[in-house]
């Protein structure tokens, strides 16, 4: 049973660091005057200057393009381009080293503390808190002061100033490193401290280094600038820029060039700095990388032109959807995450979408009422009917009026969907009031009642309470609440009790079970568990790669499994008062959704898989009333004779 | 004391918190893990079941050597695992290991394979390079795995497959017991298969014992010899799993039964919504479990009951007053 199938190559479909960056205009242009500056800097000895530092008062204050002096003269008659290019050199070298020594320390603080936690950690870092305690200028300035002026102090200064700013953005990284389930492993493999955090830690850390650095920089050469500006960093005649800019000064009036040339490269050296740093930051840093800076609208986008239009709804059904096909657009690939989807919901009927991870049974549920993230995805074709209205033809604003109400949704963790900084009453009452026109305390008196409805004792109380105050329990049950408070006509449920324990699943079940029956609801039921569905749904519809593969009564398809892998995933799972029973598992992995085979997807892993499997796309056959399958050789002709 | 016991617990706790603020007033203090006594015997699989906060990862912790009790004892194979954890994890890590719950969370994603799994063989075995190499392969061998896997990094690879490579982690320094905290319950069920196999046949191939901490009754009932159950950081029922799992004596391990989904199982059991966990800051007296209990009575809420063996069963006790009958 060797895994032969190559693990997905994730890698390849996202563009790498390098084309990413390059990706941003600000930034590309930042890389390209900072490289600039930086090759002209390098390159000063072997450009023919004159001695930036050798006087000639006959030619002092010349203007810029005098005969032999580009950029003029000063007031002491050097050449100002010279003095420039040394100057940028010495500049850069100390905002350069200045960095490398504060991210150097800063970050070893930072690492020690968050690692270590607990007494290091206090002491650590209530000794940065003292040193941010001071304004950082006059700190420099004390510090230049206690070791004298000078451009080698003026570096160390700034290096102990920004050495706080590294201590705390790495030692909060660092924390939370710490904490996770790979430094416990390192542990149990014999590592050492010293080693966990240099090796194990460290390496997670750095693109947070870098980050920090590329931002500081900057901020650096700035302070250095400030420093010699003030006469304390470079002394004369030593040409930096900030020494420049403090030596134009005088005459800014009568020979304005001598200080605005210093000025602007000191202004195009940090802004390049800064839009490249920018840049760097939103590659590398994670929180962007997983779609921050990617802005859904605030409904999926439908493609035009493949909508059936005039569809005779189905009587019986409250949420009739036809041919959903929902698909997700990455750089150039195209994955179709349902394809061909066809389901109805009546009113007080539960359906359940069983599939496993990576199906496409939460994304045919959230693309009915368009909650699905555009970009990337959007719906490429069908229709989906709630009570014989539209719902992709519908206006957003149409849309946004059943969201909550003829429409609602529990979602798996209710920590993360109930908003923790109100009370779970204020989000009851806002959630009523922005489908009816209620006072506030006809819709508290109504909250009330929601929470008598999904049996939570002592309404009034509870209404007061957080979100962190419940039990996962009661906060499930609040969800449920919230989407029974607008005369809800379809509940879409997905997974809501996979975070709870079993006796709390049990009792959310039950009542979300009794709930629709109360109030003739119809309900969307999405999960992985055939013991979930047994205990809720009436009709069961299986999913694979994006499309269902069997439908039924769920008593039906539990019996008599027709689709190979229904039956194989129903084998797979471990019976409670079955120990002995071998589990079945399912060799090879579902297929990626990018490059679906034409016939059955599941062929490659199917036991009963022959040759006309893979060669034409396989229809939803009737097999009885009520129940559908998507297969060539249904196990069902055997499990009716047998 | 069982002759036989490769793992003894006698009475472990730990408290959380606790002792006192810099100006003297109580910190407040969480019971994670109770008064908690049990024995593994060479070559079975313990199941731990209880739901979340119950106390079980705690008590995997402190076995591991990764948490150090506040009480009792826990003594493998003749020593004392508290006091050698604390000197040298090494030693203790030579002989038990772990499998974590989250199998991307517990794999660097900065390092390959290969690093990853040559960690325990440098640091806990001190192999050389060539020793390493063999072992590697016997390793990805083990688990099923090609070793050309070995030069890739973590999230090339699926939730089952990360899996496996935990496990062979686990398995390289060729301990002999095995913690696995609920190493299937990320998985999909089909890969949740794939790896309670390659765990049984582990198990007879390296002749390892298990303890396999879950919340799921009907994964523990299919690997266990013997099941455990915790309620609120205590044991309160422990036997052979087909005894515990067919015929339970406390009231806890009943309800968690009824409320265990099942394909084909219409009605589940409905309770009262305001029984719930008690306040761990605030825990009852007596049995923890008797606001929920059906058959508590004066008494649970008084005393707590002890860990007792059954009538007519010496091997299956529960912390009950009042057990259900043996069937």
């Amino acid at each position: 049973m060797t895994d032969a199938s190559a693990p997905a190559r994730r890698a390849a479909a996202r563009p790498d660091t390098l084309r990413l960056l390059l990706n941003n205009t600000l930034a590309t242009a930042g890389l390209a005057i900072f490289a600039l500056i930086v090759l002209i800097a390098l390159a000063a000895p072997l450009l023919s200057l004159p001695d930036p530092d050798a006087t000639a008062p006959v030619d002092r204050l010349l203007r810029p393009l005098a005969d032999g002096h580009l950029l003029g003269t000063d007031a002491l008659g050097r050449d100002i381009l010279s003095r420039l290019i040394w100057g940028t050199r010495v500049s850069l070298l100390v905002g350069i080293s200045a960095t490398l020594i504060a991210a150097f320390f800063g970050s070893l603080i930072g690492l020690v503390a968050g690692y270590a936690g607990g007494r290091v950690d206090t002491l650590l870092m209530r000794g940065i808190d003292m040193v941010m305690a001071f304004p950082y200028i006059l700190l420099a300035l004390a510090i230049v002061a206690a070791l004298g002026p000078g451009l080698l102090n003026a570096l160390y200064a700034i290096a102990v100033v920004n050495i706080p700013f590294f201590a705390r953005n790495i030692r909060g990284i660092a924390l939370g490193l710490s904490r996770r389930e790979f430094v416990d492993a390192a542990r149990l493999s014999g590592k050492s401290n010293a080693q966990i955090l240099f090796l194990e830690v460290l390496p997670n850390v750095l693109p947070v280094i870098i980050i920090t650095m590329s931002t500081t920089i900057g901020w650096m050469i700035l302070e250095t600038a400030g420093l010699s500006f003030l006469g304390l960093g470079a002394q004369p005649p030593q040409a930096d820029l900030g020494s420049m800019l403090g030596e134009g000064r005088k005459i800014l009036f009568t020979a304005p060039h001598v200080s605005i040339i210093p000025g602007l490269m000191i202004f195009a050296l940090v802004m390049s700095i800064n839009l490249l740093g920018d840049g760097v930051r939103d590659v590398l840093d994670p929180r962007l990388k997983s779609g921050a800076l990617t802005r859904p609208v605030a409904r999926t986008a439908v493609a035009k032109g493949n909508m059936p239009d005039d569809v005779a709804p189905r009587r019986d059904a409250i949420l009739d959807v036809r041919d959903l096909k929902t698909e997700f657009r990455f750089g150039g690939e195209v994955f179709k995450a349902v394809g061909g989807v066809d389901l109805h919901v009546g009113r007080g009927e539960c359906l359940g979408i069983v599939g496993e991870s990576g199906s496409g049974k939460s994304v045919s549920a959230m693309s009915i009422m368009g909650l699905v993230p555009t970009p990337p995805g959007r719906i490429a074709g069908g229709i989906a009917l709630l009570d014989g209205e539209n719902l992709f033809t519908a206006t957003d604003e149409r849309i946004r009026q059943l969201r909550g109400s003829a429409v609602s949704h529990v979602f798996q963790d209710p920590l993360s969907t109930l908003h923790p900084l109100f009370t779970v009453g204020a989000q009851l009452i806002e959630a009523i009031q922005a489908h009816r026109p209620l006072t506030k305390a006809q819709a508290r008196a109504k909250a009330a009642d929601l929470l008598k409805l999904v049996r939570i004792p002592n309404p009034a109380e509870r209404l007061k309470s957080y979100p962190h105050e419940l039990s996962g329990g009661m906060r499930q049950r609040i969800c449920i609440a919230m989407a029974l408070a607008n005369d809800t006509k379809v509940i879409i449920a997905d997974e809501p009790t996979t975070a709870l324990d079993v006796t709390v699943q049990a009792q959310v079940l039950a009542l979300l079970d009794a709930l629709r029956r109360e109030k003739n609801t119809g309900v969307l039921f999405i999960t992985h568990d055939f013991g979930v569905v047994s205990a809720i749904c009436d009709r069961v519809a299986v999913m694979y790669a994006g499309k269902f593969v069997e439908t039924g009564t769920t008593e039906d398809v539990l019996k008599a499994p027709a689709h190979p892998y229904t039956a194989k995933l129903i084998d797979c799972v471990p019976v409670l008062g079955q120990p002995e029973r071998r589990l079945d598992a399912i060799e090879g992995r579902p297929p990626v959704v990018n490059n679906l085979p034409d016939g059955c997807a599941f062929a490659p892993r199917c036991p009963r898989a022959k040759d006309d499997c893979s060669e034409a796309p396989i229809p939803l056959t009737e097999l009885g009333e009520n129940r559908t399958v998507r297969c060539l050789h249904p196990l069902s002709a055997e499990a009716a004779n047998g | 004391m069982d002759d036989a016991a490769l793992l003894q617990i006698d009475n472990a706790g730990r408290v959380f918190g606790g002792g006192r603020t810099l100006f003297g007033s109580k910190k407040p203090a969480v019971h994670a893990v109770q008064d908690v006594s049990f024995s593994v015997r060479k070559g079975e699989t313990l199941g731990v079941v209880g739901e979340s906060g119950c106390g079980k990862s705690t008590l995997a912790r402190m076995i591991v050597g990764l948490d150090a009790p506040t009480g009792g004892r826990i003594v493998f194979d003749g020593r004392d695992l508290v006091a050698e954890a604390g000197r040298d994890l090494r030693r203790l890590s030579r002989e038990v290991q772990y499998v974590f719950q989250d199998p991307v969370a517990s794999l660097n994603p900065r390092k390959t394979i290969r690093t990853i799994l040559e960690a325990p063989l440098i640091h806990l075995l001190g192999l050389d390079r060539a020793a390493r190499e063999k072992r590697l392969g016997e390793l990805m061998d083990a688990v099923n795995l090609a070793p050309e896997f070995l030069d890739r990094y973590p999230h090339e690879f699926s939730g089952g497959q990360a899996q496996r490579i935990g496990i062979a982690r686990a398995l390289a320094a060729d301990p002999k017991l095995i913690i696995l905290d609920e190493p299937v319950s990320a998985l999909d069920v089909s890969v949740q298969a794939q790896v309670l196999n390659i765990l049984d046949g582990l198990k007879d191939r390296f002749g390892l014992t298990y303890i396999f901490i879950s919340h799921d009754l009907s994964v523990v009932e299919s690997v266990s010899d013997r099941v455990a159950v915790m309620y609120f950081g205590r044991l309160v029922e422990i036997g052979p799993g087909r005894t515990v799992l067919s015929t339970p004596r406390h009231p806890y391990t009943h309800l968690l039964l009824q409320s265990a989904p099942a394909p084909g199982r219409r009605a589940l059991i409905s309770e009262d919504a305001n029984t719930e966990l008690p306040d761990p800051y605030n825990p009852p007296p007596g049995c923890a479990f008797h606001a929920r209990c059906p058959r508590g009575t004066d008494i649970c809420m008084t005393k707590i009951p002890p860990l007792e063996a059954m009538s007519g069963e010496t091997d299956h006790r529960a912390a009950c007053f009042h057990p259900h009958e043996a069937r």
